[in-house]
This record gives structure tokens, C-alpha cells and sequence, in this order.
């Protein structure tokens, strides 16, 4: 469904600042995989679902979806196949539209948009059906502007946007933690409810380790720019959080080890 | 003020407030504050005085004129979007350049239209006195304007352009090349000055180059004006408010130089004025309120 090969991303090359955030990353999922993403900061997660979604194009290396090319491909023509989440319940709807504004809008990813309605009547229906699965009210509310709703409201309505068009890839960027713990569990179980209901390929980043281990099929982890971990099947099955906290010190260990071999 | 001046200002106000209208497309909806209106006014009525005074039918002068509207918007919006311009400097530029190019259309600093058909002698002609013919064309020329701009922006491409001010990193992971849509919205926008520009200059006798100096303050003007007094809960209601302040922004202005006190030559004094009241009257109300 989505393969990677040799993907090398520098920030500000040749500069003082040069940050080498993607070291020959090479991924292959199948369709329908559902993988967990964990790293420390500044691993270059983020780095790598924007590579996909395309914010930049990669210094070399490419990028396949759905069997085309699409390493030179801009952000919203690669938007007809990949749909994303991000950390911040702000970036992922318009607040001054209303709610089925927003909806109509996401079930247009990746078509061309002409003069027909914005909103039509038959779309009401679907919506009001889509919403009121979130259980949170907002079937009620179609013509409230989004601005107004809660940080968590505003998550759940993007989770149905991403996927309001069956996307070939979703992005989840720690689409949960912002919220607070109650409604981040929440949004999770909607997430799995989506993710699994419709067997989408996905990528989830996330910091919490229990999340990586129960959630999906296999589990990368990433360092420094490079996959250090790919677990699939039985083995991620068997992973416990200590196995995974041990690699995870482990990685950054042999990093501390590199740097006082340099030091000394 | 006499009966006079204000069914001047009146008028002044309406054809202004088609202008008013194309500030607020790229100030308020777009979010891209867009100079070039100074230059795309006159450069709407220089086009226009010019192809009237070629024998072209003055209704089919102001396509014309926002024709090429449409164009100097599209050339400020491409620097921006493809050069990564900043979307003021590019405007001034874009401005800039537009002085000479008026100057080249009217083969002068001006031209005349004295005696020339325009398009108010058409409804002249069906009998009516002066000051309503110039009105019936700018209040029919407005409605039919905002009309068509509120059915747009309910569309599925007119959403997006309201989605592209709003969160443009939301609609591009939607799919729509927020580009193209700023390219159309900025185009658009200039093409609606210079409507306004060339029913100014027909409604005048005239196109002059420097007619365009002050265009964008008159707009913003306008918008802040219409937004304090008649609100803008809905973009419709926003966008007639535009119209509306324009009008307001009109007669405030045509009051206040009508007192002895004020020169002509004041005229930009007040304006930023009002501008700069209307723009502190909400936090200036919140203080009062709270004492
Ligand atoms: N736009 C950018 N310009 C410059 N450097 C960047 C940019 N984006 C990311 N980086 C750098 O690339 C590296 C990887 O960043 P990235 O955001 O991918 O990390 P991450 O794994 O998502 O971390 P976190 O868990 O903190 O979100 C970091 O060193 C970061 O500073
Ligand atoms: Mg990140």
C-alpha cells in the first residue's frame, strides 16, 4: 500500500543548523496495516508522516502510495490519498465554518470542487447519521461553528473528516495528546473503532508506550532519524512496556556510550 | 449638508462600496492584505474610459475593465504564492508598476469622457432625473455584485476559498491547492476595484491616473466602519455591512468637510481617524464596561 525507500531529509543543509532528520528510511506497509510509532523527541517521527503527507519533498529517496510515485507529488495532490491527524485540535478544522461546513469540506478530499452546493441536503442526513456515532451531542449542533466546540469535539470531528473519504494512508501526529486523559481515551477508541472497522493502513505516533503495544499490528521504533525497531505479529503481541522501555534506553544508551567514546 | 452633497455622497458611497466589497474578500476572507487596489482602481477606469472612447458599448467597458482587474490581482497573488513575496510588499509592487501601465493604456495622465455614451444615459434615457439614474446602476450594480459573491462562497470551490483564510494548512491536507485559490480570490477581489473604478470614472467624465490614491484606506474604511455598526454575524450580512459602511464612511466624510472648519485637503486626516476610532471602539467599550 505505502512504500518508502531510502528516504533522506536534511533541515537547513550546509548550514550551523544542519539537522539530519531522516537517515535513509526505507518502509514497506500492506494494506490494512495499523502501525504505532514511538521515538523520543526529536526522533524525526513527525518528520516522517510529514514526508508522507507531503509538507517536503525528500533530499533523495521515494515514496510510493497505492502504486504511484509520489515523491513529487505536492501536499494536496497527495491529499487525494493520504488523510491525516494532527496533535493540535486547531489545525484540523476551520472554526469560523460550521460543522457540516467542515464535514462537507473533508468529503471532498482529493475531488474537484465546482460551483455545485457547499452543503447539500442529502449530505445533512449522512452527517447527522456520522455524528451521532461520536456520541457527543453534535448531531444537534450542524450549524454551530466549530470555534465553539471543546478541544476534544474538535478531535473527534476531525477524526471523522480524515476519514469521511476512505483515505489510502492515514497520519495520526499524537492526535491524543493534547486532551485530557478522559477524553484522549476516548478519541483512541473512536480511533481503533475507525482504524480497525474500516482496516485502514495507518501510522500512529504516540509517547505512550502501553498505547504502541495494545494498539495495531506491528510497532516501529524510531531514532535518530532510523528505524531501530519493527515489530510485528507474535513478537509485538508478546512486547511487554518494560521489553519496550529497555530497547527504548537501550537506543539512547548507545548514543551516550558514542558520545563519551567521543568525549574521552 | 446640503440635499446636494449628500445624494453625492450617497452615490459616491454605493460605487465606493463595490470596491469596499473586494477589500473585504482579500482583507477579511482571504486574511492577504492586498495594496494593489490602488493601482487596479484607476487601471478598471482607464480601461473602461479608454474603450468607450474606441466606440465599445460602456456595460461591455466594465467587463472589460475587470478583466484586467482580474489580472493585476492574479500578478500580485503569483508573486506571493509562487515567489514567496511578502503579500504586502508584492502588492505595492504590483501597485507600483500599474501607475506606468494606467499611464500607457490612456496614452496620458487621463482621459475624457465628455460627451460620450455611458451606461447611466440607458436608464436616463427611460425617463429619469438626475441624481437616480447614477443610483439605479449602482445599487443594481451592487446587489447583482454581492449576490453572486454570497452564492459563490456557499459553493463547494466558494468554501474552499473561505476554508483558505480560515486554516490553510487544513484545506491543503483536504486536497485543494491553496495557490489557485488565492490566485482566484485576489483576482476577483481586483476585478470587483475595478468595476468600481470604471463606473467611477464614467460616472465622472473621466479617468485619471492618481484617482486611485487612497483606495485601500477608503476600503478598510469602509469594512471596519460597516462591521462596528452593522455587525457581521453572517457573511452576508458582512458583506452588505461593507456596502453599507461605505456609504456611512461617505457621508461622515462629506459632513465633516462640509464644515467651515475643514479643507479638502483634510480628507485623508479624517479618514484615518475614523478608521483608527472605529478600530479601538471595541476595547475602548470592554474598559468602559468593566470599570
Ligand atoms: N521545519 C523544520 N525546520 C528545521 N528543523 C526541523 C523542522 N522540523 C523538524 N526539525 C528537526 O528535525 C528533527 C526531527 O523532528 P521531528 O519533529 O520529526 O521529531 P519528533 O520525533 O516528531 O519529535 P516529538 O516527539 O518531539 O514530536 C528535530 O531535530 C527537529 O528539530
Ligand atoms: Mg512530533
Amino acid at each position: 500500500m505505502i512504500t518508502l525507500t531510502d528516504i533522506v531529509k536534511y533541515f537547513h543543509k550546509g548550514s550551523v543548523n544542519e539537522v539530519f532528520a531522516l537517515n535513509k528510511i526505507s518502509l514497506h506497509l500492506e494494506e490494512g496495516d495499523f502501525v504505532t510509532v514511538i521515538g523520543s523527541n526529536g526522533a524525526g517521527k513527525s518528520t516522517l508522516l510529514n514526508g508522507i503527507a507531503g509538507t517536503f519533498s525528500p533530499d533523495s529517496g521515494k515514496i510510493e502510495v497505492d502504486g504511484s510515485d509520489v515523491t513529487r507529488w505536492p501536499e494536496y495532490r497527495r491529499a487525494a490519498l493520504v488523510a491525516r491527524v494532527f496533535q493540535d485540535p486547531l489545525l484540523g478544522t476551520c472554526p469560523a465554518a460550521t460543522i457540516e461546513q467542515n464535514l462537507a469540506l473533508a468529503s471532498l478530499r482529493g475531488k474537484r470542487r465546482g460551483l455545485g452546493r457547499g452543503v447539500k441536503a442529502a449530505d445533512r442526513i449522512r452527517f447527522r447519521e456520522e455524528l451521532s456515532r461520536l456520541q457527543l451531542g453534535l448531531e444537534d449542533r450542524l450549524l454551530d461553528k466549530v470555534g465553539l466546540l471543546s478541544g476534544g469535539q474538535r478531535q473527534a470531528l476531525t477524526m471523522l473528516m480524515a476519514t469521511a473519504v476512505r483515505p489510502k494512508v492515514l497520519l495520526l501526529d499524537e492526535h491524543i495528546a493534547a486532551l485530557d486523559p478522559k477524553t484522549a481515551e476516548q478519541i483512541l477508541g473512536l480511533t481503533k473503532e475507525i482504524v480497525e472497522g474500516q482496516k485502514l493502513t495507518t501510522l500512529m505516533i504516540t509517547h505512550n508506550m502501553n498505547h504502541a503495544i495494545t494498539f495495531g499490528n506491528r510497532l516501529i521504533m524510531l531514532h535518530q532519524g532510523r528505524i531501530l525497531l519493527d515489530l510485528s505479529g507474535e513478537k509485538k503481541a508478546g512486547l511487554t512496556v518494560k521489553d519496550l522501555l529497555e530497547q527504548f534506553y537501550h537506543a539512547q544508551g548507545e548514543e551516550l556510550a558514542t558520545d563519551s567514546l567521543l568525549l574521552g | 449638508m446640503t440635499i446636494y452633497a449628500f445624494y453625492a455622497a450617497l452615490q459616491q458611497g454605493l460605487v465606493y462600496g463595490i470596491m469596499a466589497i473586494g477589500v473585504y474578500l482579500t482583507f477579511r476572507i482571504l486574511d492577504f492584505p492586498d495594496l494593489t487596489v490602488d493601482g487596479s482602481l484607476p487601471l478598471g477606469a482607464a480601461i473602461s474610459a479608454v474603450a468607450i472612447t474606441s466606440g465599445v458599448n460602456p456595460w461591455l467597458s466594465l467587463v472589460l475593465a475587470m478583466g484586467g482587474g482580474f489580472l493585476a490581482g492574479m500578478v500580485t497573488a503569483v508573486l506571493t504564492t509562487r515567489f514567496h513575496i511578502l503579500h504586502l510588499l508584492a502588492s505595492i509592487l504590483t501597485m507600483t508598476a500599474l501607475y506606468s501601465i494606467n499611464i500607457r493604456i490612456m496614452d496620458g495622465p487621463n482621459v475624457a469622457l465628455l460627451g460620450r455614451q455611458t451606461v447611466f444615459d440607458g436608464v436616463r434615457s427611460l425617463g429619469f432625473p438626475s441624481p437616480w439614474p447614477e443610483l439605479i446602476v449602482f445599487v443594481g450594480v451592487s446587489a447583482v455584485v454581492l449576490l453572486l459573491l454570497i452564492w459563490f462562497l456557499t459553493t463547494e470551490l466558494g468554501q474552499a476559498v473561505l476554508a483558505t483564510g480560515d486554516n490553510p494548512q487544513m484545506i491543503r491536507s483536504l486536497g485543494v491547492n491553496t495557490s489557485f485559490i488565492i490566485i482566484l480570490g485576489v483576482g476577483l477581489s481586483n476585478a470587483l476595484v475595478a468595476l468600481s473604478g470604471a463606473l467611477v470614472a464614467q460616472h465622472q467624465g473621466a479617468a485619471d491616473v492618481s484617482m486611485g490614491v487612497g483606495t485601500i484606506v477608503a476600503g478598510l474604511a469602509s469594512v471596519i466602519v460597516g462591521e462596528t455598526v452593522f455587525g457581521d454575524r453572517t457573511l452576508a450580512r458582512a458583506l452588505l455591512a461593507a456596502v453599507l459602511g461605505s456609504i456611512l464612511y461617505r457621508l461622515a466624510i462629506g459632513f465633516a468637510l462640509g464644515l467651515a472648519f475643514f479643507n479638502p485637503s483634510d480628507l485623508n486626516l479624517l479618514t484615518s481617524v475614523l478608521v483608527v476610532g472605529a478600530m479601538i471602539t471595541p476595547s475602548l467599550k470592554r474598559r468602559l464596561f468593566q470599570r
